[in-house]
């Protein structure tokens, strides 16, 4: 069956390599086992519901989303932790920045404790510490926040499991079909080479593409470390033989 | 035609994990710092249209309802264009999601005809390592059906059933309910977009 190259200058994306992703039923990480579809994914010719996507604009934030220092803060408290700043570079496959994205974080807090009803570990709640926030990314794909760095954390999978220090991420991009969660580790933890979950990605490249680089350059001195975290949504074909001025 | 290799490589995905909500509902959570009222809560702003609701459980292989999933809606207006009809909510713990919007009208598929009125979903949770893309139709347009890009692509026709809500009245709205089943019996037909 021919699809029809679609929509004028809206290419098509690049189809999702799906061995560079997880498998849907990774037995390490044992909630995927009554999670995962048994039934191959439906591969479907890429439509204007999918190569179309929702867009927030800057009215959307609040002045502290990206500062989770004091997003949160009670009394005008400042979360405990190891401050930093993460930034980095919303790219798409074709290393074209992608602007105007949002982007929204979530992690636990220093102690390794989300604030979330179904968490029971002992480590403390930080009073000024929610764990979240988002940005919008500039004209250069860029977006940065303020943080603490979020502790290691027990699970209950395989008796002893414990996730590294991690950031979640979401990013939309101008595509349904970009839409990506994924987690942010920090470079050099050894423990991220234990965890079910960053192990259920089959290659270590692709675990590599998530650990974040001690950044020394962007540091805050006396206040903050940096580290950078760029993100690669889908990116859009183009042919060799057209020639476009912009957009491919 | 030849494509060029992208120089990069996308990002993989991890699973949204046990809590989502405080990234994505952070209310929920308690949490009022970024986000009140949370992003995609309340109507979908999808223009005038007639009004709908869209309700449905989800439920894991063992049949047990997913309590922790988010769900997010992309959906045209009812002229067919695509531009905000977007919205996201938590699923309750018996694995209910509910969004209220207008009926989408239709928008041309990859052979340039129609296709059948849909909205598109997306299923993150704890358990799902790459989010879920699924699309919701419905019943009371057979006919559209019938001639669907999409639908026409499941060889199957048992399991284009499983993409198709049932009407029906509630207070004199039109209301249309649909189970995703990510796993055995009655399995959700899931996309490669
Ligand atoms: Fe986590």
């Amino acid at each position: 069956m021919t699809i029809v190259p679609p929509y004028g200058e809206e290419g098509s994306l690049y189809p999702r390599d799906r061995a560079w992703h997880p498998p849907a039923n990774t037995p390490g990480y044992k909630s995927t086992t009554l999670r995962a579809p048994r039934h191959a994914l439906l591969s479907l010719g890429q439509t204007r519901s999918e190569l179309t996507g929702p867009t927030f604009g800057h009215g959307i934030l609040n002045p502290l989303d990206n500062d989770l220092i004091r997003n949160f803060s009670q009394d005008g408290g400042e979360a405990i932790g190891q401050r930093m700043i993460v930034y980095g570079q919303v790219l798409d496959e074709n290393a074209r920045p992608v602007r105007g994205t949002l982007v929204e974080f979530w992690q636990a807090n220093a102690g390794g404790r989300y604030r979330h009803k179904r968490e029971g570990y002992l480590a403390a709640l930080d009073p000024n510490f929610g764990g979240c926030g988002r940005a919008i990314t500039d004209d250069n794909g860029y977006y940065h926040f303020r943080t603490i760095k979020p502790g290691a954390y027990p699970w209950p999978n395989g008796g002893n499991d414990w996730r590294p220090a991690h950031i979640h991420f979401s990013v939309f991009g101008h595509a349904f079909a970009q839409r990506l969660i994924t987690q942010m580790y920090f470079e050099g933890d050894p423990m991220i080479w234990q965890d079910p979950i960053a192990l259920s990605i089959p290659d270590r490249a692709a675990v590599e593409q998530l650990i974040a680089r001690l950044d020394r350059h962007n540091t805050t001195p006396m206040d903050a470390l940096a580290y950078r975290f760029d993100i690669v949504l889908r990116g859009r074909r183009s042919t060799l033989f057209e020639n476009r001025p912009e957009g491919n | 035609m030849l494509n060029r290799l992208p120089p990069l490589r996308e990002s993989p995905s991890q699973t949204a994990g046990p809590y989502v909500h405080i990234g994505l509902t952070p209310s929920l959570e308690g949490i009022s710092g970024p986000n009140v009222p949370d992003l995609g809560s309340g109507p979908i702003a999808a223009g005038t249209g007639q009004p709908i609701n869209i309700i449905g459980r989800i439920f894991d292989g063992s049949a047990a309802p997913v309590g922790d999933a988010v769900v997010e809606l992309w959906q045209a207006d009812a002229d067919g264009r695509h531009n905000a009809g977007w919205g996201r909510t938590a699923c309750g713990a018996d694995g209910s999601f509910r969004f209220e919007t207008v009926k989408p009208g239709r928008v041309a598929g990859p052979d340039g005809k129609p296709m059948a009125p849909h909205l598109t979903l997306w299923i993150v949770a704890r358990g799902i390592n790459v989010g879920l893309h699924t699309r919701l139709y419905f019943d009371d347009e057979a006919t559209a059906n019938a001639s669907d890009f999409v639908l026409n692509r499941i060889i199957d026709p048992r399991r284009r059933t499983t993409l198709v809500a049932k009407r029906t009245e509630v207070a004199g709205r039109a209301t249309y309910t649909l189970d995703i089943r990510l796993q055995g019996e009655g399995e959700t037909v899931f996309f490669d977009i």
